[in-house]
């Protein structure tokens, strides 16, 4: 109880609340299929936004321009205030101008996948400790013991010699959003961390992540849970055919949907 | 059957055992280092690094390693530059060199395939997932790309140097007494070729079956995660021996 005390006066806004994330105007084209049509987004720390929209409505492509794991065609991605520099390559498009500072900011933004992505060759204690030695540089003893901690509280320590494929889906998501925390990232970023698992293993994934949020970090939560945007997030973003539909405090959005896409799409969950 | 005259032809061919294996060993050695600078070819995305290597592989997998032998052997050497050129003469007149120059190219070609195949099926995602952790390029491959290919690439290797390990015979033709060489010489002193094949073939087997176990153990060390995790396989009890 205590804790969930500290937590809500950690995450309560500032005064000197700072933008953890700044998206400006981000276009997107693959070919001839302009998949984001401008979209912005402001994520302050302590955030915990949900972004929800029907399938291909270009919410991983969103998420994936952050951190340049797909290069925007224009906007302006800002983290923690330093804004990702951009140059114009030969063929005309944007590229990153320095690969360096792209690599800096996703190490302070880890990324939890739908399909785990966690390293088939390494057991889950050399996932944890991979990045945070290899990109962090820190000794390797410190990062062993930070990742059994974690592993503790995602409640797979028993599994930590195992390697991924030998564990089940629910397993290898905790552990791979322990991998993501092991970074002590300032934002974390989740595409929909659970779709690619069975119903019965969706429970204790959303715990962990229901956790972080109390605990007051900064996420944004490509989702289709419901439950999760409309009671664990600070704000609901809706997007719709590569555009922000809507924007908006989840119980006011759910309880008074401010357009009828948004209207639709919720009903056709309640289904 | 004559035990005495297998016994000697065996230990005949076998002490030229070490000469086959220092043509394997070194034809292999320099192959992988050709198939790895093809393979970075390749890789790098360069148009011209791609036609090149396009272009040998066509031709190197697509000839007889013997004719290649031969064109290495006994074709180079009429061009006077290379009989007046002091690199390249002193291995190129040496049936030995030219024999580990013929299998160092031919199996770059196959090999530098067996890597390019590797370095693409290794899952997009596991490369992403080390991308989106801030990974440099660099350690990016040598962490997640390279150890992942290199298990992919493995089984397709090792029957790659067995194919290699038989090879070696044919530096027979070029007047090298390796085990070939010289299991044709006892042959021809003999008239017994039945015998003499029948030596030369077991050790050859023996060779490969040797060859093979080693990669059957590499590759089994190299993938406990694709095996049953521990306990699960000491859940599946052992059959009791009743007989
Ligand atoms: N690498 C790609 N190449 C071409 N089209 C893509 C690529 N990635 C996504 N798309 C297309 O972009 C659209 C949005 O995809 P995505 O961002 O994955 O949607 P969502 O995550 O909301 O389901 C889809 O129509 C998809 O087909
Ligand atoms: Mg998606």
């Amino acid at each position: 109880m205590s804790a969930n005390v500290a937590a809500a006066a950690k995450a309560a806004p500032s005064p000197e609340d700072k933008s953890a994330i700044s998206v400006r105007d981000m276009r997107k084209c693959f070919g001839d299929h302009e998949v984001l049509k401008g979209i912005s987004l402001e994520a302050h720390k302590g955030d915990v936004i949900s972004i929800l929209g029907s399938s291909g409505s270009g919410k991983s492509t969103m998420l994936r321009c952050i951190n340049l794991l797909e290069t925007p065609d224009s906007g302006e991605v800002r983290v923690d205030g330093e804004l990702i520099r951009m140059k114009q390559a030969r063929d005309g498009r944007q590229m990153p101008a320095d690969i360096r500072q792209v690599e800096r900011i996703r190490a302070n933004l880890a990324m939890v996948f739908q399909s785990f992505n966690l390293w088939s060759h390494m057991t889950v204690l050399e996932n944890l400790v991979a990045a945070p030695t290899h990109v962090l540089k820190r000794p390797r003893a410190e990062c062993l013991e930070q990742a059994e901690a974690l592993l503790k509280r995602v409640g797979i320590w028993e599994r930590r010699n195992y390697y991924p494929p030998h564990m089940s889906g629910g397993q290898q998501q905790r552990a791979a959003i322990a991998r993501a925390l092991a970074m002590n990232p300032k934002v974390m970023l989740f595409d929909e961390p659970t779709s690619a698992l069975d119903p019965e293993l969706v429970g204790e994934v959303l715990r962990v992540m229901r956790s972080l949020a109390e605990e007051g970090r900064t996420m944004l939560v490509v989702t289709h849970e419901m439950g999760f945007a409309r009671d664990v997030s600070s704000k609901v973003m809706f997007l719709h055919k590569g555009e922000v539909d809507s924007v908006g405090e989840p119980k006011e959005m759910f309880a008074k949907p401010p357009t009828p896409q948004f209207k639709q799409f919720i009903a056709n969950f309640n289904k | 059957m004559d035990f005495d005259f297998y016994l000697s032809t065996m230990w005949s061919v076998l002490k030229a055992l070490p000469l086959t294996l220092e043509i394997w060993f070194f034809g292999i050695a320099f192959g992988l280092i050709i198939a790895t600078g093809l393979t970075w070819l390749r890789a790098s995305g360069h148009k011209l690094g791609e036609y090149f290597t396009r272009a040998y592989v066509f031709v190197f997998r697509g000839s007889p390693l013997l004719v290649q032998l031969y064109l290495i052997y006994f074709g180079l050497s009429q061009f006077d530059f290379v009989r007046h050129s002091p690199i390249l003469w002193p291995i190129l007149r040496d049936p030995m060199y030219c024999t580990i120059v013929a299998m160092a190219l031919n199996t770059a070609a196959y090999e530098s395939e067996i890597f390019r195949g590797a370095l693409r099926a290794v899952p997009v995602g596991q490369i992403e997932a080390a991308k989106a952790f801030g990974m440099p390029a660099f350690t990016r491959f040598r962490l997640v790309t390279l150890p992942i290919a290199l298990r992919l690439a493995l089984p397709a290797y090792s029957t790659e140097i067995i194919l290699m390990t038989k090879a070696t015979a044919l530096a027979s033709v070029v007047t090298i007494m390796e085990m070939m060489g010289t299991a044709q010489k006892i042959q021809h002193d003999t008239f017994r070729p039945i015998e003499v094949l029948t030596c030369a073939g077991v050790i050859y087997l023996l060779l490969n079956l040797s060859i093979a176990r080693l990669f059957a153990w590499v590759e089994y060390r190299l993938s406990p995660h694709l095996r049953p995790p521990p306990e699960q396989s000491q859940q599946i009890k052992p059959v009791p021996e009743v007989l």
